[in-house]
């Protein structure tokens, strides 16, 4: 079993994403949520920080708030899990503890 | 599984309600058990019944109202950031002095400690936030 971190601020925006990746443990998972999708977005400057995380850690992002935000499958970091709000139940029932990065 | 949510935001100022809401819907359509909602900070705004949003805009004060009526739900709303953002059931208006009242039906006024008991009680406590 292992922590699930939810993010839900752009990387752009606010550090949220920083802490979460240098505190969360290897084997943890990440969900992007809300603002939090941006950091999935192949491509920018925060991209390689996600890719990089993926060596270790899985990464989900919510696929509703992700196709809100006008962006589409294609533009997602290879690796990058999408998961419905259903998905999202299951990654909290799965996981030992939830720490929001708010 | 049981779960314990926290919401700390208003329906008009972050997305944290929606989610919020969103994520408790679908873990009661799963079958999973929601042990309470506690609304905190400015999430205690979801909370009165005096908000009248447009027809064709979600009305996130009903949303949490009719999820609460349909799964028999505990809402319960942190006191002490309600007076502060004038939330008001009738004992409240009685105690401070209050002509009127706005907490929204299915909706209870109580304190922290609902909070800590949710936390100690569910499986998950999972927090909604700016």
């Amino acid at each position: 079993m292992s922590d699930l971190h939810t993010v839900n601020k752009s990387p752009f925006e606010r550090p949220s994403l920083d802490t979460c990746l240098r505190l969360s443990k290897p084997g943890s998972s990440i969900l992007l949520y809300e603002d939090g999708v941006y950091a999935a977005v192949a491509g920018t400057a925060a991209s390689d920080k996600v890719s990089g995380a993926l060596a270790d850690k899985k990464v989900y992002v919510l696929e509703p708030d992700f196709k809100a935000r006008g962006l589409k499958a294609d533009r997602l970091i290879e690796g990058v899990e999408m998961v419905d709000y259903a998905g999202f139940v299951d990654l909290v029932d799965a996981c030992d503890k939830v720490q929001a990065w708010v | 599984m049981k779960f314990a949510i926290q919401v700390n935001e208003g329906p008009y100022q972050h997305q944290a309600s929606d989610s919020a809401y969103h994520f408790t819907k679908a873990a009661l359509e799963k079958g999973h058990e929601c042990f309470r909602v506690f609304f905190y900070h400015d999430g205690v705004l979801n909370s009165t019944r005096l908000t009248t949003p447009p027809q064709d805009d979600r009305n996130v004060v009903n949303n949490w109202m009719e999820l609460a009526e349909k799964y028999d739900l505990d809402l319960v709303v942190c006191v002490a950031a309600a007076q502060r953002r004038g939330i008001v059931d009738e004992g409240e208006a009685q105690r401070n002095g209050k002509d009127a009242t706005n907490l929204a039906p299915r909706f209870r006024i109580s304190g922290l400690g609902q909070l800590v008991e949710a936390a100690i009680q569910c499986d998950k406590l999972v927090v909604f936030g700016d």
